[in-house]
C-alpha cells in the first residue's frame, strides 16, 4: 500500500485532481475503499457480537472516522510504527492487520493478536508495525516518541506515528512528548483525530485553543488541519509529514477533524449531542460515501465494482467471525504466561 | 583466571556497570535529568558524557512522564535505555508509563513484545532532603506484575545486578539508597552479573533470622556483630530483589533459626515486611516459628526535615539490637 | 427474512436487562432509527433504535422482565414479508442465555466464567490449638510429635508463652503430663505417633480378614450421615450419664383407662378408636414436661452463648431399614397425649418411607431412644446435636422392690440420661431426671 507511484492520471494530464488521485494507482485507490468498508463492517460486526453478549468488556467504535485512519497510514510502510488509542480498530486494519485475528482477539481466543489477553483496547499487530492500542489517554504518545528515538539512533529510516484523540491534547504526556520530539528532531507524526468530544466534553469546553493544531506552535513544529473525512486530504498531509520526518526535519502535528457516529463506548447514552448533529454527519459528510463519489467521478470504479467490494468485505467479516468462534479459548493454567519473558 | 578486585564506591560501581554495558552493546544508552555535563544529581553518571557523547548520555527535559514513556517506547523498538530518575520520589510523576505501559505491554500484547528498560531510582532518607525527596517506594512498584524490582546493598551487587538488569528482557527497577552511594566495597573488574531474584545470606547464624533490604542490611550486620558478644547468633539475609522475591532462602533460614525479624526503611505497614512475614506464615516454616514475627520499618509519617526526627523515622542500629535481643529471649 | 430485534448489551458486565417500556405496539410500522424501546440497567436507561424499517411483529420481550443479552425481543418484517413465526423461541427469562448467531449457539462471555478458579488456595489444615495454652508453632509441633500435653508445661517466653526450650526441658525432665492418646509412643523418639488419632484405614481393616470371606456393601447417604454425626457427637460433646428406675404401674393403669375411653371415629377401614396411646407417647410427654419444670436443662451449647429454649421439642429415635432417624415432636409440652400419639404414628410411618422433610427431623431440644421393646434393661445413648440431653429408655419389667423394709413386686423401667456436660452439669441432670420420674410415677400430671 505504501509504494507510491504515479497513477495513470499524471499531474500533467489532470492538474486539478485531488492529491490521492494524482499520487496513487486505481488499484491502490480501490484497495483503500475495500479497507474503508473492512473497518466499518468489522466494527459493525464487533458491535453486533458485543450486543449479543459474545464479546466481553466494552469497546470504542470509530465508525465515521475511517478516512482518517487510512489516509494517515497510506504513506507508511510495514516497517513504520504506530501507537494507537482505545478507539484503535481502524488504525489496526489500516496498518494491515487481518480481521480474522482481530475478531479472535475480541472473542478472547488464543488465535487473537494478543492471545486473548488484550482485547479491543490493546489490539495490536507488531508484525505490521502497530505497537498497540492503548487504554490510557495519551499513553501511546511518548511511546511513539521513543520509537522515533530508536529509529533515529539505529538509523533505520522508520517513522513513528502516534494516533490520539482530542481528549489527549490536554494530558501532560502530550505536551512532554511533543516538546521532546521537537527538541530532538525525531521522525514522528502526531495525529490528533479530533472527533469533537472527549467522552462527553466537547473540545470547546475542554481546550483553550480553537484548533488543536494550534498547539504545534508551542513546540516549533508544523500544525496542519485537515478534513478527516476526506481521504485525499488526510493522505496529502500525512505524505508531507512522512517526507519531512524521513528527511530528518522533525515532527509534525496533524489535526484530522472528524466525527464518531457511535457513543464514546458501549455505555454512552449520547446525552451531550443531538440526534440531528449525528444524522447531519452521517447524511452529508460520511467518509465512505464521499470517497465512493470521488472514485466514481474520476472513473476509478463503477457501481458494480462498489457492490463487488461490499460483497467481498461481507464474506471476509463472516469468515472472520467464524474463525474467531471456532478458535480455542486460553487455558486457565496459562494465566500467568507473558507477564515476564519466558526463560528458555 | 584472576580478576582484579578493587575498592569502589557504590556510585562508581554503577557508573562502571553502565560504561561496560554501553561499551559492549551499541543499543544501550542513558537518559535522565542533568546526567550529562552535570554528571547526575548524585554524580553517578559523572563524566560518562565525555566518554560516550551526549547522544548516549542524553539529558532530558524535566519531563518524568514523557521521559519514562520515551524510554519505554525506545525499549519496545530495539534499544536498551537506562533511565535515571533524579529522585525515586519522582516516580510518582511517571507512574502511568511504569505501571500501565512498561509493566503490562508484554502481557497485553500476548507476549509479542518485550520492554527491556532499566530505571534507576535514588531512594531513601538521611540526606535532609525532607518529605518529597527521601521516600522508599520500592513496595509500590513491587506490587506490579510485569516489573522486576531490585535493591542492591553493596557496590559489588549493584554493578552485577545492573548488568543483569541491562541484559534482562523485562523492565527492571533499581532502587539505590542515596546513603550507599559513597559506601566503598570490593568490586571485580570487567563484566559480571549478580542474578535478579536471588537473596544472599550475608551472615550465617543459628538463633534468629533478620531479612533486611538495601542500607538496612548494613545496619543489621552491625547489630548482629554487637549481639554476638551477648551470645546471640544472628543470620542476616540481604533480600536484594523485591520482585520476584526469593522465598526459599527466607523459608530455609527461618526453619533453621525459628525466629524472624524484618528490617526495612520504607513505611512499616503494607510493605515488604508484611510480604516477607506472609511468606513464612504461609509456608511450612510456620511450624518452626518459636516466637511471633517482628517487623522494624519506617514510622507512619512523611520523612521529616529535622535531622533527629529524620533519624527517628527509620530503623537505626540500636533499634535493631533491641528488637533482636527481645526476639531471641527464651532461645537458650 | 424478518430482521431480528435483540436485547442488546449496553453496559459492561451486563448479562440480562429489562425493557422498561416499548414505544411501539405489535403490528406498528417503524422506521430504521426509531426508538423502539428503553432498557433499564443498574446505572441508566438506554433507548434502543429500530435496526430496520418495516412492521413490528412477534414482540416477545415483555416489559419489566429479565431478558438475557442477545435474546430476540421482536422482529421487523419488510413489506409483503410472510409474518410466520420466526425460528427462535419467545423469551421470558431463561436462566441460561444461549443466544444464537449465524445458527450457532455460543456461550456469552461473562465475567463469572473467566474468573480463574485456581486463585483460591487450599487452606492448609492446622492442628487445633491445645486448649488455652500460649505456645509457639514450633513448641506445639514438638509437643505433638512427642505426645506431650502442653497444659502441663510452664512457658518461659514473653507472656508466659511456651517455647521450644520449654518443651525440650519438659521432655528431658519427663515431669510434664503426657497426652493420653499416643501413650505408647516412647517420649524420646523424635517422630513419634501420628499427631491425631485417626481411624484405621480401609486397607488396614480389610487386611484383617481373609479375602472372599466378606462382601463390601457401599454406604448410602444415610449411613454416611449417621457415621459422621455420631463421630462428631462423641468426639466433641463431653458426655456423662445418670441412671434411675421408674415405677410404671400407675402409668400403665392410666394408659389402659385412657385407651378404653377413646371415642370411636369413622375411618376408611371402618370404625377405629380416635387414639391408642403407647408407653412411649407418655414418655415423650413426660420428658417434655420435665424440661419445662427444669428449664435450665432445656438448652443447647454454643461456644459464645448458652441457647435456652422456650419450648420442649422432643426427638424420637425411630429405627428404619438401613439406619435410624429422629423426627421431632415440636412443643410436646403443650400437646395432649392423643395429639402426640397420632403425630408420632404419622412421623414414624413417613420416616420408614423416607418421606420426612428436613425440618421434621432437624433441630429439637432433647431426644428419647427406647429399646425397651427388645428387652434391653439399660443402655446409654449418644447425644444428637444440638441437643444437650438424650433419654435412653429400657424395658418395663416386674422387679422385686424393697420399700419401708418390705419386698413387693412392681413394674420398673430403668432410664439413663446422657447429658452434654458443657450445658447440663451433674446436679442439673439429676434434677431433670428426678422431675421425669415424678411425672412418670404420677401420670395424672400429664393430663392437666
Amino acid at each position: 500500500m505504501a509504494t507510491a507511484r504515479k497513477a495513470a492520471n499524471s499531474d500533467a494530464a489532470q492538474p486539478n485532481l485531488p492529491f490521492a488521485f494524482r499520487k496513487y494507482t486505481a488499484e491502490q485507490l480501490r484497495e483503500v475503499l475495500h479497507k474503508m468498508y473492512l473497518i466499518r463492517r468489522f466494527e459493525e460486526g464487533a458491535e453486533d457480537a458485543y450486543m449479543r453478549g459474545l464479546i466481553h468488556g466494552t469497546m470504542h467504535l470509530s465508525i465515521g472516522q475511517e478516512a482518517s485512519a487510512l489516509g494517515i497510514c497510506m504513506p507508511l510502510t510495514d516497517q513504520d510504527q504506530i501507537t494507537s488509542t482505545h478507539r484503535g480498530h481502524g488504525h489496526c486494519i489500516a496498518k494491515g492487520a487481518d480481521v480474522k485475528r482481530m475478531f479472535a482477539e475480541f472473542f478472547g481466543k488464543t488465535t487473537g493478536y494478543c492471545k486473548g489477553r488484550g482485547g479491543s483496547m490493546h489490539i495490536a499487530d507488531v508484525t505490521k508495525g502497530n505497537l498497540g492500542a492503548n487504554g490510557i489517554v495519551a499513553g501511546g504518545i511518548p511511546i511513539a516518541v521513543g520509537a522515533a528515538l530508536a529509529a533515529k539512533k539505529l538509523k533505520t529510516g522508520k517513522v513513528a506515528v502516534s494516533f490520539f484523540g482530542d481528549g489527549a491534547n490536554n494530558e501532560g504526556a502530550f505536551h512532554e512528548a511533543l516538546n521532546m520530539a521537537a527538541v530532538w528532531k525525531l521522525p514522528v507524526i502526531f495525529v490528533c483525530e479530533n472527533n469533537g468530544y472527549g467522552m462527553s466534553t466537547s473540545t470547546e469546553r475542554s481546550t483553550a485553543v480553537k484548533n488543536i493544531a494550534d498547539r504545534a506552535s508551542a513546540y516549533a513544529m508544523p500544525g496542519v488541519i485537515v478534513d478527516g473525512n476526506n481521504f485525499s486530504e488526510v493522505a496529502e498531509a500525512a505524505d508531507a509529514a512522512v517526507e519531512r520526518a524521513r528527511a530528518g526535519e522533525g515532527p509534525t502535528l496533524i489535526e484530522s477533524k472528524t466525527y464518531r457516529y457511535r457513543g464514546h463506548s458501549k455505555s454512552d447514552r449520547n446525552r451531550y449531542r443531538t440526534k440531528e448533529e449525528i444524522e447531519d454527519w452521517m447524511a452529508n459528510r460520511d467518509p465512505i460515501a464521499l470517497f465512493e463519489a470521488e472514485l466514481k467521478e474520476f472513473g476509478i470504479i463503477d457501481d458494480a465494482g462498489i457492490e463487488a467490494v461490499r460483497e467481498a468485505v461481507k464474506k471476509e467479516i463472516a469468515d472472520g467471525i467464524e474463525f474467531a468462534k471456532d478458535s480455542p479459548s486460553p487455558e486457565i493454567r496459562d494465566l500467568e504466561n507473558y507477564v515476564y519473558t519466558e526463560v528458555a | 583466571m584472576d580478576v582484579a578486585v578493587r575498592e569502589l564506591s557504590y556510585a562508581q560501581a554503577i557508573q562502571e556497570a553502565m560504561a561496560i554495558a554501553m561499551e559492549q552493546d551499541e543499543r544501550v544508552f542513558l537518559m535522565g535529568e542533568d546526567i550529562g555535563v552535570y554528571g547526575g544529581a548524585f554524580q553517578v553518571t559523572g563524566d560518562l558524557v565525555e566518554r560516550f557523547g551526549s547522544e548516549r548520555v542524553m539529558d532530558t527535559p524535566i519531563s518524568e512522564l514523557g521521559g519514562a514513556g520515551v524510554a519505554v517506547g525506545a525499549a519496545l523498538t530495539g534499544l536498551r535505555p537506562i533511565f535515571e530518575f533524579q529522585f525515586s520520589d519522582f516516580a510518582t510523576l511517571a507512574m502511568e508509563q511504569i505501571v500501565n505501559q512498561a509493566a503490562k505491554m508484554r502481557f497485553m500484547l500476548g507476549g509479542e513484545v518485550s520492554v527491556p528498560v532499566v530505571m534507576r531510582f535514588p531512594a531513601g532518607s538521611g540526606t535532609g532532603a525532607a518529605a518529597q525527596h527521601s521516600q522508599s517506594l520500592e513496595a509500590w512498584l513491587g506490587h506490579v506484575p510485569g516489573l522486576k524490582v531490585i535493591q542492591p546493598a553493596t557496590p559489588h551487587d549493584v554493578k552485577g545486578m545492573l548488568l543483569a538488569a541491562v541484559a534482562d528482557p523485562d523492565p527492571v527497577m533499581i532502587f539505590e539508597h542515596k546513603l550507599l552511594y559513597k559506601m566503598k566495597g570490593p568490586v571485580p573488574e570487567g563484566h559480571y552479573t549478580v542474578p535478579i531474584g536471588k537473596a544472599d545470606i550475608r551472615r550465617q547464624g543459628r538463633d534468629l533470622t533478620i531479612v533486611a533490604t538495601s542500607i538496612m542490611v548494613h545496619k543489621a550486620l552491625e547489630a548482629a556483630a554487637a549481639l554476638q558478644a551477648e551470645g546471640i547468633d544472628i543470620e542476616v539475609i540481604d533480600l536484594r530483589t523485591v520482585r520476584p522475591m526469593d522465598k526459599q532462602t527466607i523459608i530455609d533460614s527461618v526453619k533453621k533459626t525459628s525466629r524472624l525479624l524484618c528490617v526495612y526503611e520504607a513505611v512499616k505497614t503494607l510493605g515488604i515486611g508484611a510480604e516477607v512475614s506472609a511468606v513464612v506464615a504461609e509456608s511450612d516454616a510456620f511450624d518452626y516459628l518459636d516466637a511471633p514475627i517482628v517487623r522494624l520499618g519506617g514510622a507512619e509519617v512523611p520523612i521529616p526535615y529535622n535531622p533527629d526526627l529524620e533519624k527517628a523515622t527509620v530503623p537505626q542500629v540500636p533499634d535493631i539490637i533491641a528488637a533482636a535481643r527481645d526476639l531471641a529471649k527464651g532461645k537458650r | 427474512m424478518p430482521v431480528e430485534v435483540i436485547l442488546p448489551k449496553v453496559d459492561m458486565d451486563m448479562a440480562t436487562g429489562q425493557i422498561s417500556r416499548w414505544f411501539f405496539e405489535e403490528g406498528a410500522s417503524v422506521k430504521q432509527g426509531d426508538v423502539l424501546f428503553e432498557i433499564e440497567t443498574d446505572k441508566a436507561a438506554m433507548e434502543i433504535d429500530a435496526p430496520a424499517s418495516g412492521t413490528l411483529r412477534n414482540i416477545t420481550g415483555k416489559e419489566r422482565v429479565d431478558i438475557p443479552v442477545g435474546a430476540p425481543v421482536a422482529w421487523i418484517y419488510a413489506e409483503g414479508e410472510d409474518a410466520g413465526t420466526p425460528a427462535a423461541p419467545a423469551v421470558a427469562a431463561p436462566a441460561e442465555p444461549q443466544p444464537v448467531v449465524n445458527g450457532k449457539a455460543e456461550t456469552p462471555m461473562s465475567s463469572s466464567q473467566d474468573k480463574p478458579a485456581q486463585t483460591a488456595l487450599a487452606v492448609q489444615e492446622t492442628p487445633a490449638p491445645a486448649g488455652a495454652v500460649r505456645a509457639t508453632p514450633l513448641a506445639r509441633r514438638l509437643a505433638r510429635e512427642a505426645g506431650l500435653d502442653l497444659a502441663g508445661v510452664t512457658g518461659s517466653g514473653p507472656h508466659g508463652r511456651v517455647v521450644k526450650a520449654d518443651v525440650e526441658a519438659a521432655i528431658a525432665g519427663g515431669g510434664a503430663a503426657k497426652a493420653a492418646a499416643p501413650a505408647a509412643a516412647p517420649v524420646a523418639a523424635a517422630p513419634a505417633a501420628a499427631p491425631a488419632v485417626k481411624p484405621m484405614s480401609d486397607d488396614a481393616v480389610l487386611k484383617l480378614f481373609e479375602q472372599g470371606s466378606y462382601d463390601l456393601v457401599p454406604h448410602d447417604n444415610m449411613r454416611k450421615t449417621i457415621a459422621r454425626r455420631l463421630v462428631e457427637a462423641k468426639s466433641t460433646i463431653p458426655h456423662f450419664y445418670l441412671t434411675l428406675d421408674c415405677e410404671l404401674d400407675a402409668l400403665l393403669k392410666l394408659r389402659s383407662e385412657l385407651n378404653a375411653a377413646a371415642p370411636m371415629r369413622k375411618t376408611e377401614k371402618g370404625d377405629a378408636p380416635a387414639y391408642k396411646l403407647s408407653v412411649n407417647d407418655m414418655i415423650i410427654k413426660a420428658m417434655a414436661q420435665a424440661l419445662v419444670a427444669v428449664p435450665d436443662a432445656n438448652a443447647s451449647w454454643t461456644d459464645t452463648a448458652m441457647v435456652k429454649h422456650k419450648h420442649a421439642d422432643v426427638g424420637v429415635a425411630v429405627s428404619i431399614p438401613g439406619g435410624l432417624i429422629t423426627p421431632i415432636v415440636r412443643k410436646a409440652d403443650q400437646k395432649t397425649l392423643s395429639v402426640i400419639s397420632n403425630e408420632m404414628k404419622d412421623l414414624a410411618r413417613r420416616a420408614r418411607d423416607r418421606k420426612l422433610k428436613p425440618e421434621e427431623y432437624q433441630g429439637g431440644t432433647t431426644a428419647v431412644s427406647n429399646l425397651g421393646m427388645f428387652g434391653i434393661k439399660d443402655f446409654a445413648a449418644v447425644i444428637n446435636p444440638p441437643h444437650a440431653t438424650i433419654l435412653a429408655v429400657g424395658a418395663g419389667e416386674e422387679r422385686a422392690v424393697v420399700k419401708g423394709g418390705e419386698i413387693r413386686i412392681a413394674t420398673v423401667m430403668s432410664v439413663t440420661l446422657s447429658t452434654d456436660h458443657r450445658a447440663v452439669d451433674g446436679a442439673l441432670g439429676a434434677e431433670l431426671l428426678g422431675a421425669f420420674k415424678r411425672i412418670i410415677e404420677n401420670p395424672m400430671t400429664m393430663l392437666v
